[in-house]
């Protein structure tokens, strides 16, 4: 594991690079038990890593390192299996036809591949509400597009890389857009404001 | 528009902290006029509104230069300054500086949204129903002024940070430094930057060397205020109060608190320079400035 500053009150412990559920659990777990330091403000796990937002009056940067040295050594706690989302969508998005063409498979098959797996949610971030979502079937892997949408609206269903995802706020976007759900992801009246916590699962059906 | 020191514990859902870009200067307004430190208050880039008094109060301007006037007269900055009913407050234009600071006994009436009063507009949430103010609109104090309003206070130009339109600014060596070329390394602590056009409230681009960065795709981690990415481009980009909450271009240093509201007070054309610090002396930098804030409470 490394721990390295990103300022003078935040750190980045970085524990693997793998886009992979026992990593992400065990970065979750290490982001909670910080959470519960009173030298903590705030710790956000992502992929394989968790941010620190902590007080330097109350702990060093050296300190801070060596208590998170300890704690992941620390066997993890079981971790419960994150609540199951079933997320309906229709198929029908502008980029369906043209991803069929380079991957070479009928729209069908996209459908079934896409709705095939439970996801996991490794992260949310970049966007409020926006959740990481995967890995996606290899069968349906592409690069981003190489010229981004300027405008993606929201309940946009896409997919880029290994990942997949439901755009929650009408952004600019460089995934493909496979469909759209009527599910809101960013819950701007509640509090956690998203329909996701990192952890959870997710599956497609096709309506 | 209204901002605050931000939104806090919300970055895991996405939500950034938004609040001030120049934190110091939001701070010193309120301290000046005896709010909490964090109470909401008005953040304006470029231009300074013209505000009539609709009662007496007691308000401060600190941040930019935007020469502010009392009634036609210059007004002092960095100061409480007393508005009887009908006084107005204008700004002639600016004079340095990016963003200016107008805190009133009380703090302002926000919407709060989350834990904070901070306006984050691609949300359209907290602050004046989410957005900018604009002519017409009736702002009204959250609270009776704290105390009597005795406009006293003043913060003088050495208890300020070093404002400067192209200024040194502390950096800690990041996690992904090690990915630039040695060469590269040693220009982004040597070299001028420029900022470029697009610099607003999410980040700034910086313009310069080209740098050499390599290594393999990082996978997503979480994002604050004053990490400085280096996209395979090259060119180095500093995240501001509404940043992104996550991302996975490599960060090869992180501006110190210190050194933020200097960067908050920059324009595109504006320049500066990086020096490299340990997060101790960042630290005790903060520290040093940070006590001119606290000699400011009564």
């Amino acid at each position: 594991m490394k721990v390295a500053p990103l300022g003078d009150a935040t750190l980045l412990a970085e524990l693997g690079q793998r886009v992979d559920t026992a990593l992400n659990t065990r970065a979750l777990a290490l982001a909670a038990a910080l959470s519960k330091r009173r030298d903590v403000r705030e710790a956000v796990a992502g992929y394989g890593s968790v941010v620190v937002h902590y007080d330097p009056e109350q702990v060093t940067y050296k300190g801070l390192s060596g208590a998170i040295q300890k704690m992941v050594q620390a066997k993890p706690p079981h971790a419960e299996p994150g609540r199951l989302h079933r997320i309906p969508v229709v198929y029908d998005g502008p980029d369906l036809q043209e991803v069929a063409a380079e991957l070479k498979l009928s729209v069908e098959e996209i459908i079934r591949l896409h709705t095939e797996p439970i996801y996991r949610c490794f992260m949310i971030g970049f966007v409020p509400g926006w959740a990481y979502l995967g890995p996606l079937p290899e069968k349906l892997r592409l690069p981003r597009r190489r010229v981004p949408r300027t405008h993606v609206p929201a309940g946009s269903v896409a997919m880029a890389g290994a990942q997949t995802g439901v755009y929650p706020l009408p952004t600019p976007g460089g995934w493909h857009l496979l469909g759209r759900t009527s599910v809101k992801f960013f819950l701007p009246n509640s509090d956690p404001p998203t329909l996701l916590r990192t952890g959870d699962r997710v599956r497609f059906f096709a309506t | 528009m209204v901002q605050d020191l931000g939104r806090p514990g919300r970055r895991g859902f996405g939500v950034t902290p938004s609040g001030a870009m120049d934190r110091f200067a939001l701070s010193a307004a309120n301290l000046l006029v005896g709010n909490p430190e964090g109470a909401a208050a008005l953040e304006c880039a470029l231009s300074g509104p013209t505000l009539v008094a609709l009662t007496n109060c007691l308000v401060a301007v600190t941040g930019a230069d935007f020469g502010p006037t009392l009634n036609g007269e210059p007004a002092p900055c960095w100061t409480g300054i007393f508005m009887a009913e009908g006084d107005s407050l204008a700004f002639t234009g600016r004079v340095w500086g990016a963003r200016v600071y107008i805190a009133v006994a009380g703090g302002l009436a926000a919407e709060r949204w989350l834990g904070s009063a901070a306006t984050y507009s691609l949300v359209a949430r907290g602050g004046f129903h989410g957005r900018a103010l604009k002519a017409g609109d009736e702002l009204l104090a959250a609270a009776p002024a704290p105390r009597p309003a005795v406009a006293e206070l003043m913060l003088p130009a050495q208890s300020r940070p070093p404002y400067d339109e192209e200024p040194s600014v502390a950096a800690i060596a990041g996690p992904h430094l090690r990915r630039l070329s040695a060469p590269s390394r040693r220009a982004f602590f040597r070299e001028l930057w420029a900022v470029g056009r697009d610099a607003d409230r999410m980040g700034y681009r910086l313009e310069g060397p080209e740098l050499e960065i390599s290594g393999p795709d990082l996978v997503s981690f979480g994002l604050s205020m004053g990490c400085v990415q280096v996209p395979p481009a090259g060119q180095p980009i500093v995240l501001m109060a509404d940043h992104q909450t996550a991302g996975g271009y490599p960060v090869v240093a992180g501006v110190a608190r210190v050194s933020l509201p200097l960067v908050a007070q920059l324009l595109p054309g504006d320049h500066l320079r990086f020096r490299e610090v340990s997060v101790e002396t960042a630290q005790s930098e903060w520290r040093r400035l940070r006590a001119s804030l606290d000699s400011l409470r009564q």
